[in-house]
Protein backbone atom coordinates (compact mmCIF):
# COMPACT_ATOMS: atom_id res chain seq x y z
CA UNK A 1 0.00 0.00 0.00
CA UNK A 2 2.82 2.21 0.56
CA UNK A 3 4.80 1.63 -2.44
CA UNK A 4 1.84 2.27 -4.48
CA UNK A 5 1.11 5.26 -2.62
CA UNK A 6 5.05 5.98 -3.36
CA UNK A 7 4.47 5.22 -6.94
CA UNK A 8 1.76 7.17 -7.57
CA UNK A 9 2.63 10.14 -5.69
CA UNK A 10 6.11 10.13 -8.05
CA UNK A 11 3.93 9.53 -11.54
CA UNK A 12 1.78 12.54 -10.45
CA UNK A 13 5.34 15.35 -9.66
CA UNK A 14 6.12 13.83 -12.92
CA UNK A 15 5.83 16.67 -15.90
CA UNK A 16 2.54 15.54 -17.72
CA UNK A 17 1.44 13.99 -14.16
CA UNK A 18 -0.86 16.91 -13.20
CA UNK A 19 0.50 18.10 -10.11
CA UNK A 20 -0.30 22.15 -10.00
CA UNK A 21 -2.67 22.19 -12.72
CA UNK A 22 -5.29 22.25 -10.10
CA UNK A 23 -3.53 25.02 -8.18
CA UNK A 24 -3.05 27.30 -10.79
CA UNK A 25 -6.72 26.39 -11.62
CA UNK A 26 -7.69 27.59 -7.95
CA UNK A 27 -5.37 30.72 -8.17
CA UNK A 28 -7.23 31.70 -11.57
CA UNK A 29 -10.59 30.99 -10.32
CA UNK A 30 -9.74 33.33 -7.15
CA UNK A 31 -8.32 36.10 -9.21
CA UNK A 32 -11.07 36.11 -11.38
CA UNK A 33 -13.80 37.37 -8.76
CA UNK A 34 -12.43 40.75 -7.87
CA UNK A 35 -12.79 41.11 -11.42
CA UNK A 36 -15.87 40.22 -11.46
CA UNK A 37 -17.11 41.67 -8.47
CA UNK A 38 -14.78 44.89 -8.05
CA UNK A 39 -11.98 46.11 -6.20
CA UNK A 40 -13.98 46.55 -2.73
CA UNK A 41 -12.22 45.19 -0.43
CA UNK A 42 -14.88 45.13 2.09
CA UNK A 43 -17.47 43.49 -0.14
CA UNK A 44 -14.52 40.57 -1.08
CA UNK A 45 -13.72 39.70 2.36
CA UNK A 46 -16.95 39.02 3.10
CA UNK A 47 -17.54 36.50 0.09
CA UNK A 48 -14.25 35.15 0.31
CA UNK A 49 -14.72 32.31 1.93
CA UNK A 50 -17.70 30.99 -0.14
CA UNK A 51 -15.00 32.12 -3.01
CA UNK A 52 -12.28 30.08 -1.54
CA UNK A 53 -14.44 27.13 -1.02
CA UNK A 54 -16.31 26.90 -4.72
CA UNK A 55 -12.75 27.45 -5.85
CA UNK A 56 -11.24 24.26 -3.79
CA UNK A 57 -14.17 22.19 -4.76
CA UNK A 58 -13.70 23.48 -8.50
CA UNK A 59 -10.09 22.81 -8.50
CA UNK A 60 -10.68 19.39 -7.03
CA UNK A 61 -12.96 17.94 -9.54
CA UNK A 62 -10.61 19.36 -12.22
CA UNK A 63 -8.18 16.67 -11.17
CA UNK A 64 -10.96 13.85 -10.56
CA UNK A 65 -10.83 12.39 -13.97
CA UNK A 66 -6.90 11.75 -13.68
CA UNK A 67 -7.23 8.95 -10.37
CA UNK A 68 -8.01 6.06 -12.31
CA UNK A 69 -8.40 7.28 -16.02
CA UNK A 70 -4.79 6.80 -16.38
CA UNK A 71 -4.18 3.23 -14.97
CA UNK A 72 -7.62 1.88 -16.23
CA UNK A 73 -5.75 2.26 -20.01
CA UNK A 74 -2.78 0.60 -19.35
CA UNK A 75 -4.18 -1.79 -17.27
CA UNK A 76 -2.50 -1.06 -13.81
CA UNK A 77 -5.57 -1.28 -12.42
CA UNK A 78 -6.39 -4.67 -13.54
CA UNK A 79 -3.09 -5.85 -11.84
CA UNK A 80 -4.28 -3.78 -8.46
CA UNK A 81 -7.54 -5.57 -8.52
CA UNK A 82 -5.68 -9.35 -9.25
CA UNK A 83 -3.08 -8.17 -6.82
CA UNK A 84 -2.86 -9.55 -3.21
CA UNK A 85 -3.99 -5.92 -1.74
CA UNK A 86 -7.62 -5.39 -1.10
CA UNK A 87 -9.00 -3.08 -3.67
CA UNK A 88 -10.46 -1.06 -0.86
CA UNK A 89 -7.22 -0.43 0.44
CA UNK A 90 -6.06 0.63 -3.29
CA UNK A 91 -9.32 3.48 -3.25
CA UNK A 92 -7.37 4.62 0.29
CA UNK A 93 -4.41 4.93 -0.88
CA UNK A 94 -5.73 6.72 -4.66
CA UNK A 95 -7.21 9.06 -2.51
CA UNK A 96 -4.86 9.94 0.12
CA UNK A 97 -2.73 10.44 -3.04
CA UNK A 98 -5.01 12.82 -4.66
CA UNK A 99 -5.43 14.42 -1.61
CA UNK A 100 -1.57 14.68 -0.97
CA UNK A 101 -1.38 16.36 -4.17
CA UNK A 102 -4.32 18.54 -4.60
CA UNK A 103 -6.45 19.08 -1.30
CA UNK A 104 -3.25 19.99 0.77
CA UNK A 105 -1.85 22.61 -1.82
CA UNK A 106 -4.84 23.99 -2.01
CA UNK A 107 -4.64 24.86 1.53
CA UNK A 108 -0.86 25.76 2.13
CA UNK A 109 -1.95 28.82 -0.40
CA UNK A 110 -5.05 29.86 0.79
CA UNK A 111 -3.51 31.99 3.43
CA UNK A 112 -2.01 34.42 0.13
CA UNK A 113 -5.54 34.01 -1.77
CA UNK A 114 -7.29 35.08 1.17
CA UNK A 115 -4.62 38.61 1.86
CA UNK A 116 -5.76 39.02 -1.77
CA UNK A 117 -9.58 38.64 -1.22
CA UNK A 118 -9.02 41.13 1.69
CA UNK A 119 -8.70 38.64 5.02
CA UNK A 120 -7.52 39.54 7.80
CA UNK A 121 -4.82 37.68 9.13
CA UNK A 122 -6.20 36.67 12.23
CA UNK A 123 -9.33 35.42 10.43
CA UNK A 124 -7.40 33.36 7.61
CA UNK A 125 -7.19 30.70 10.42
CA UNK A 126 -10.79 29.77 10.17
CA UNK A 127 -10.40 29.41 6.48
CA UNK A 128 -7.50 26.91 7.16
CA UNK A 129 -8.36 24.52 9.58
CA UNK A 130 -12.21 24.06 7.24
CA UNK A 131 -10.31 23.38 4.55
CA UNK A 132 -7.99 20.83 6.50
CA UNK A 133 -11.39 18.94 7.40
CA UNK A 134 -13.52 19.25 4.37
CA UNK A 135 -10.96 18.52 1.67
CA UNK A 136 -10.03 14.72 2.49
CA UNK A 137 -13.68 14.58 2.44
CA UNK A 138 -13.79 16.50 -1.19
CA UNK A 139 -10.79 13.45 -2.05
CA UNK A 140 -12.41 10.32 -1.02
CA UNK A 141 -15.68 11.47 -2.70
CA UNK A 142 -14.83 12.13 -5.64
CA UNK A 143 -12.83 8.86 -5.90
CA UNK A 144 -16.06 7.22 -5.46
CA UNK A 145 -16.91 9.49 -8.39
CA UNK A 146 -13.90 8.45 -10.46
CA UNK A 147 -14.15 5.22 -9.54
CA UNK A 148 -18.20 4.84 -11.41
CA UNK A 149 -17.02 6.71 -14.84
CA UNK A 150 -13.65 4.73 -14.94
CA UNK A 151 -15.20 2.68 -17.59
CA UNK A 152 -16.17 5.56 -19.58
CA UNK A 153 -14.77 7.39 -22.60
CA UNK A 154 -15.19 11.02 -21.97
CA UNK A 155 -17.12 10.76 -18.87
CA UNK A 156 -15.76 13.77 -17.00
CA UNK A 157 -18.87 15.99 -17.20
CA UNK A 158 -20.78 12.63 -16.19
CA UNK A 159 -18.30 12.83 -13.49
CA UNK A 160 -19.26 15.94 -12.06
CA UNK A 161 -22.70 15.80 -12.61
CA UNK A 162 -22.67 12.84 -10.13
CA UNK A 163 -19.99 14.56 -7.65
CA UNK A 164 -21.31 17.62 -7.10
CA UNK A 165 -24.65 16.86 -5.34
CA UNK A 166 -22.56 14.88 -3.17
CA UNK A 167 -20.52 17.50 -2.28
CA UNK A 168 -23.02 19.81 -0.77
CA UNK A 169 -23.04 18.63 2.63
CA UNK A 170 -19.40 19.25 2.98
CA UNK A 171 -19.25 22.78 1.28
CA UNK A 172 -21.87 23.94 3.40
CA UNK A 173 -20.47 22.64 6.57
CA UNK A 174 -17.06 23.86 5.43
CA UNK A 175 -18.18 27.40 4.12
CA UNK A 176 -20.40 27.91 6.98
CA UNK A 177 -17.61 27.28 9.71
CA UNK A 178 -15.25 30.06 8.01
CA UNK A 179 -17.67 32.26 7.46
CA UNK A 180 -18.81 32.12 11.39
CA UNK A 181 -15.55 32.07 12.41
CA UNK A 182 -14.30 35.51 10.55
CA UNK A 183 -17.94 36.96 11.54
CA UNK A 184 -16.68 35.90 15.22
CA UNK A 185 -19.31 33.40 16.19
CA UNK A 186 -18.79 30.10 17.78
CA UNK A 187 -17.35 27.78 15.11
CA UNK A 188 -17.39 24.28 17.20
CA UNK A 189 -20.31 22.53 15.89
CA UNK A 190 -20.00 23.50 12.07
CA UNK A 191 -16.25 22.55 11.95
CA UNK A 192 -17.47 19.37 14.42
CA UNK A 193 -20.07 18.70 11.63
CA UNK A 194 -17.98 19.33 8.30
CA UNK A 195 -15.52 16.56 10.64
CA UNK A 196 -18.10 14.37 10.98
CA UNK A 197 -18.79 14.40 7.52
CA UNK A 198 -15.07 13.72 6.48
CA UNK A 199 -14.75 10.77 8.89
CA UNK A 200 -18.17 9.32 7.34
CA UNK A 201 -17.04 9.66 3.67
CA UNK A 202 -13.75 7.85 4.67
CA UNK A 203 -15.22 5.01 6.06
CA UNK A 204 -18.04 4.27 4.03
CA UNK A 205 -16.94 5.76 0.81
CA UNK A 206 -13.77 3.07 0.10
CA UNK A 207 -16.31 0.27 0.30
CA UNK A 208 -18.69 1.89 -2.26
CA UNK A 209 -15.48 2.88 -4.60
CA UNK A 210 -13.97 -0.38 -4.86
CA UNK A 211 -17.49 -2.33 -5.54
CA UNK A 212 -18.14 -0.22 -7.98
CA UNK A 213 -14.64 -0.85 -9.44
CA UNK A 214 -15.18 -4.37 -9.41
CA UNK A 215 -18.33 -3.80 -11.58
CA UNK A 216 -16.52 -1.44 -14.26
CA UNK A 217 -13.47 -3.79 -14.40
CA UNK A 218 -15.83 -6.84 -14.83
CA UNK B 1 -46.04 -18.97 -3.65
CA UNK B 2 -44.02 -16.56 -2.44
CA UNK B 3 -43.70 -12.91 -3.16
CA UNK B 4 -40.25 -13.72 -4.88
CA UNK B 5 -42.18 -15.56 -7.43
CA UNK B 6 -43.28 -12.35 -9.38
CA UNK B 7 -39.12 -11.67 -9.91
CA UNK B 8 -39.57 -13.90 -13.08
CA UNK B 9 -40.50 -11.54 -15.91
CA UNK B 10 -43.09 -13.38 -17.31
CA UNK B 11 -45.09 -13.71 -14.04
CA UNK B 12 -44.37 -9.81 -13.40
CA UNK B 13 -45.89 -9.24 -16.93
CA UNK B 14 -48.98 -11.34 -15.88
CA UNK B 15 -49.85 -9.74 -12.62
CA UNK B 16 -48.83 -6.24 -13.22
CA UNK B 17 -50.98 -6.47 -17.19
CA UNK B 18 -53.98 -7.71 -14.60
CA UNK B 19 -53.57 -5.04 -11.89
CA UNK B 20 -52.61 -2.06 -14.41
CA UNK B 21 -55.92 -0.99 -15.31
CA UNK B 22 -57.25 -1.33 -11.78
CA UNK B 23 -54.60 0.98 -10.65
CA UNK B 24 -54.98 3.46 -13.27
CA UNK B 25 -58.84 3.77 -13.09
CA UNK B 26 -58.66 4.11 -9.06
CA UNK B 27 -56.31 6.78 -9.55
CA UNK B 28 -58.09 8.64 -11.95
CA UNK B 29 -61.19 8.08 -9.88
CA UNK B 30 -59.41 9.48 -6.48
CA UNK B 31 -57.41 12.47 -8.12
CA UNK B 32 -60.17 13.53 -9.90
CA UNK B 33 -62.64 13.85 -6.91
CA UNK B 34 -60.08 14.58 -4.66
CA UNK B 35 -58.91 17.64 -6.71
CA UNK B 36 -62.37 18.61 -7.76
CA UNK B 37 -63.56 18.44 -3.66
CA UNK B 38 -60.58 20.63 -3.22
CA UNK B 39 -61.23 22.99 -5.52
CA UNK B 40 -64.39 23.55 -5.73
CA UNK B 41 -66.29 22.58 -2.30
CA UNK B 42 -63.74 23.65 0.42
CA UNK B 43 -63.74 27.28 1.64
CA UNK B 44 -60.88 29.72 0.92
CA UNK B 45 -58.92 30.26 3.55
CA UNK B 46 -58.76 33.18 5.50
CA UNK B 47 -55.48 34.56 4.95
CA UNK B 48 -54.62 33.04 1.66
CA UNK B 49 -57.48 33.34 0.03
CA UNK B 50 -57.51 31.22 -2.97
CA UNK B 51 -54.38 30.00 -3.40
CA UNK B 52 -54.47 27.48 -0.65
CA UNK B 53 -55.57 25.12 -2.94
CA UNK B 54 -51.63 25.11 -4.25
CA UNK B 55 -51.74 22.57 -1.37
CA UNK B 56 -53.69 19.67 -3.45
CA UNK B 57 -51.04 20.22 -5.88
CA UNK B 58 -48.16 20.48 -4.05
CA UNK B 59 -48.22 18.53 -1.13
CA UNK B 60 -49.06 15.11 -3.01
CA UNK B 61 -46.67 15.38 -5.75
CA UNK B 62 -43.59 16.65 -2.97
CA UNK B 63 -44.51 13.59 -1.27
CA UNK B 64 -44.49 10.97 -3.66
CA UNK B 65 -41.11 12.94 -5.19
CA UNK B 66 -39.50 11.79 -1.41
CA UNK B 67 -40.99 8.29 -1.59
CA UNK B 68 -39.92 7.43 -4.83
CA UNK B 69 -36.57 7.89 -3.93
CA UNK B 70 -36.95 5.48 -1.37
CA UNK B 71 -38.55 2.85 -3.32
CA UNK B 72 -35.83 3.19 -5.49
CA UNK B 73 -33.22 2.68 -2.52
CA UNK B 74 -35.31 -0.15 -1.99
CA UNK B 75 -35.25 -1.70 -5.31
CA UNK B 76 -32.08 -1.17 -5.52
CA UNK B 77 -30.76 -3.18 -2.59
CA UNK B 78 -33.24 -5.37 -3.46
CA UNK B 79 -31.41 -5.51 -6.81
CA UNK B 80 -27.94 -5.90 -5.23
CA UNK B 81 -29.06 -8.81 -2.98
CA UNK B 82 -31.22 -10.96 -5.36
CA UNK B 83 -30.45 -10.11 -8.46
CA UNK B 84 -33.83 -9.80 -10.01
CA UNK B 85 -33.75 -8.00 -13.22
CA UNK B 86 -37.28 -6.78 -12.47
CA UNK B 87 -36.20 -5.06 -9.74
CA UNK B 88 -33.64 -3.05 -11.42
CA UNK B 89 -35.75 -2.15 -14.07
CA UNK B 90 -38.66 -0.77 -11.58
CA UNK B 91 -36.26 1.19 -9.75
CA UNK B 92 -35.27 2.73 -13.19
CA UNK B 93 -38.23 3.23 -14.20
CA UNK B 94 -39.33 5.31 -10.98
CA UNK B 95 -36.69 7.58 -11.31
CA UNK B 96 -38.54 9.90 -14.43
CA UNK B 97 -41.10 9.84 -12.62
CA UNK B 98 -40.26 10.94 -9.31
CA UNK B 99 -37.92 13.92 -10.54
CA UNK B 100 -41.37 14.73 -12.76
CA UNK B 101 -43.28 15.14 -9.19
CA UNK B 102 -40.34 16.83 -7.80
CA UNK B 103 -40.17 19.59 -10.51
CA UNK B 104 -43.85 19.86 -9.94
CA UNK B 105 -43.37 19.90 -6.24
CA UNK B 106 -40.32 23.00 -6.91
CA UNK B 107 -42.76 24.87 -9.22
CA UNK B 108 -46.05 24.34 -7.38
CA UNK B 109 -44.19 25.50 -4.58
CA UNK B 110 -42.63 28.52 -6.64
CA UNK B 111 -46.51 29.72 -8.04
CA UNK B 112 -47.59 29.68 -4.16
CA UNK B 113 -44.91 31.25 -2.74
CA UNK B 114 -45.25 34.48 -5.09
CA UNK B 115 -48.67 35.62 -3.30
CA UNK B 116 -47.70 34.33 -0.16
CA UNK B 117 -43.98 35.02 0.71
CA UNK B 118 -43.32 37.35 -1.69
CA UNK B 119 -41.14 35.83 -3.67
CA UNK B 120 -40.77 32.59 -6.50
CA UNK B 121 -37.47 31.46 -4.55
CA UNK B 122 -36.42 31.37 -1.01
CA UNK B 123 -32.85 29.69 0.22
CA UNK B 124 -34.67 27.82 2.80
CA UNK B 125 -33.87 24.51 4.25
CA UNK B 126 -37.05 22.72 2.56
CA UNK B 127 -37.00 24.54 -0.88
CA UNK B 128 -32.77 24.17 -1.22
CA UNK B 129 -33.26 20.02 -0.11
CA UNK B 130 -35.68 19.52 -3.12
CA UNK B 131 -33.56 21.05 -5.11
CA UNK B 132 -30.82 19.29 -4.54
CA UNK B 133 -32.92 16.10 -4.26
CA UNK B 134 -34.02 17.16 -7.88
CA UNK B 135 -29.84 17.08 -8.72
CA UNK B 136 -30.03 13.40 -7.08
CA UNK B 137 -32.17 12.05 -9.51
CA UNK B 138 -30.58 13.89 -12.37
CA UNK B 139 -27.22 12.51 -11.66
CA UNK B 140 -29.17 9.12 -11.10
CA UNK B 141 -30.87 9.54 -14.48
CA UNK B 142 -28.06 10.44 -16.60
CA UNK B 143 -25.74 7.39 -15.11
CA UNK B 144 -28.63 4.84 -16.39
CA UNK B 145 -28.15 6.69 -19.75
CA UNK B 146 -24.26 6.36 -20.15
CA UNK B 147 -24.00 3.20 -19.37
CA UNK B 148 -24.47 1.16 -22.03
CA UNK B 149 -24.16 -2.71 -20.50
CA UNK B 150 -27.86 -3.21 -18.79
CA UNK B 151 -26.24 -5.17 -15.68
CA UNK B 152 -23.43 -3.11 -15.33
CA UNK B 153 -25.57 0.09 -15.80
CA UNK B 154 -28.44 -1.46 -13.16
CA UNK B 155 -24.82 -2.27 -10.53
CA UNK B 156 -23.30 1.01 -10.57
CA UNK B 157 -27.04 3.49 -10.21
CA UNK B 158 -28.17 0.80 -7.61
CA UNK B 159 -24.45 1.80 -6.02
CA UNK B 160 -24.99 5.39 -6.53
CA UNK B 161 -28.47 5.08 -5.30
CA UNK B 162 -27.29 3.96 -1.59
CA UNK B 163 -24.60 6.11 -1.07
CA UNK B 164 -26.72 9.03 -2.83
CA UNK B 165 -28.94 8.64 0.16
CA UNK B 166 -26.61 8.85 2.42
CA UNK B 167 -25.79 12.01 1.08
CA UNK B 168 -29.38 12.84 0.95
CA UNK B 169 -30.06 12.67 4.49
CA UNK B 170 -26.87 14.75 5.07
CA UNK B 171 -27.41 17.50 3.30
CA UNK B 172 -31.09 17.28 4.53
CA UNK B 173 -29.88 17.98 7.79
CA UNK B 174 -26.95 20.84 6.62
CA UNK B 175 -29.35 22.68 4.98
CA UNK B 176 -31.22 22.99 8.38
CA UNK B 177 -28.35 23.81 10.17
CA UNK B 178 -27.28 26.76 6.90
CA UNK B 179 -30.38 28.71 7.21
CA UNK B 180 -33.48 29.21 9.17
CA UNK B 181 -36.96 28.72 7.06
CA UNK B 182 -40.09 30.40 5.87
CA UNK B 183 -42.06 26.75 5.02
CA UNK B 184 -43.67 25.71 8.14
CA UNK B 185 -43.37 22.14 9.14
CA UNK B 186 -44.83 19.04 8.30
CA UNK B 187 -48.51 19.81 7.67
CA UNK B 188 -49.37 15.89 7.85
CA UNK B 189 -47.85 13.67 10.38
CA UNK B 190 -49.00 10.59 12.02
CA UNK B 191 -47.90 11.16 16.17
CA UNK B 192 -48.92 14.80 16.07
CA UNK B 193 -52.10 16.51 16.87
CA UNK B 194 -51.87 19.45 14.55
CA UNK B 195 -52.75 19.29 11.32
CA UNK B 196 -54.10 21.38 8.64
CA UNK B 197 -57.72 22.10 9.20
CA UNK B 198 -59.96 19.81 8.47
CA UNK B 199 -62.00 20.67 5.83
CA UNK B 200 -58.82 20.79 3.85
CA UNK B 201 -57.73 17.38 5.37
CA UNK B 202 -59.88 14.85 3.61
CA UNK B 203 -59.78 16.18 0.17
CA UNK B 204 -56.04 16.16 0.48
CA UNK B 205 -55.89 12.66 1.85
CA UNK B 206 -57.83 11.45 -0.96
CA UNK B 207 -55.35 12.89 -3.63
CA UNK B 208 -52.45 11.68 -2.03
CA UNK B 209 -53.72 8.28 -2.22
CA UNK B 210 -54.55 8.88 -5.65
CA UNK B 211 -50.90 10.33 -6.39
CA UNK B 212 -49.64 7.05 -4.56
CA UNK B 213 -52.27 5.08 -7.17
CA UNK B 214 -50.86 6.99 -9.97
CA UNK B 215 -47.41 6.52 -9.32
CA UNK B 216 -47.65 2.43 -8.63
CA UNK B 217 -49.58 2.89 -12.06
CA UNK B 218 -46.93 4.61 -14.05
CA UNK B 219 -44.09 2.38 -12.36
CA UNK B 220 -46.18 -0.69 -13.23
CA UNK B 221 -46.42 0.81 -16.82
CA UNK B 222 -42.74 2.08 -17.34
CA UNK B 223 -41.30 -1.10 -16.20
CA UNK B 224 -43.02 -3.66 -18.37
CA UNK B 225 -42.44 -1.30 -20.96
CA UNK B 226 -38.67 -1.75 -19.84
CA UNK B 227 -39.22 -5.34 -19.90
CA UNK B 228 -40.78 -5.49 -23.53
CA UNK B 229 -38.01 -3.02 -24.69
CA UNK B 230 -35.23 -5.50 -23.50
CA UNK B 231 -36.58 -8.47 -25.12
CA UNK B 232 -36.93 -6.44 -28.31
CA UNK B 233 -33.22 -6.12 -28.23
CA UNK B 234 -32.94 -9.67 -27.13
CA UNK B 235 -34.78 -10.83 -30.39
CA UNK B 236 -33.16 -8.04 -32.66
CA UNK B 237 -29.61 -9.57 -31.89
CA UNK B 238 -30.34 -12.99 -31.92
CA UNK B 239 -31.92 -12.59 -35.59
CA UNK B 240 -29.24 -10.61 -36.50
CA UNK B 241 -27.36 -13.75 -35.73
Amino acid sequence: MIALIIRDLRISVRAGGGFGLSLAFFFIIVIFFPFAIGPDLDLLSKVAPGTLWVGALLACLLSLERIFALDFEDGTLDLLVTSSLPLESVVISKALVHWLTTGLPLVLITPFLGILLGLQNSNIIFLIISLIFGTPALSIIGTFGAALTAGMKRGGLLLSILVLPLYIPTLIFGAEAARRGIQGFETQNSILLLLGVSLLSWAILPFAAASVLRINLR
Amino acid sequence: MSFWEYANPVKFLNLSGALLPYFSIFAAITIIAGISWGFFFTPDDYKQGATVKILYVHVPSAFVAINAWFMMLVASIIWLVRRHHVSALAAKAAAPIGIAMTITGLLTGALWGQPMWGTWWEWDPKLTSFLILFLFYLGYIILWAAVEDPDTAADLTSILCIVGSVFAVLSRYATNFWNQGLHQDASLSIDKEEHVADVFYYPLIIVMAGFVLLFVALVLLNTRSEIMKRRAGAIMARSRM
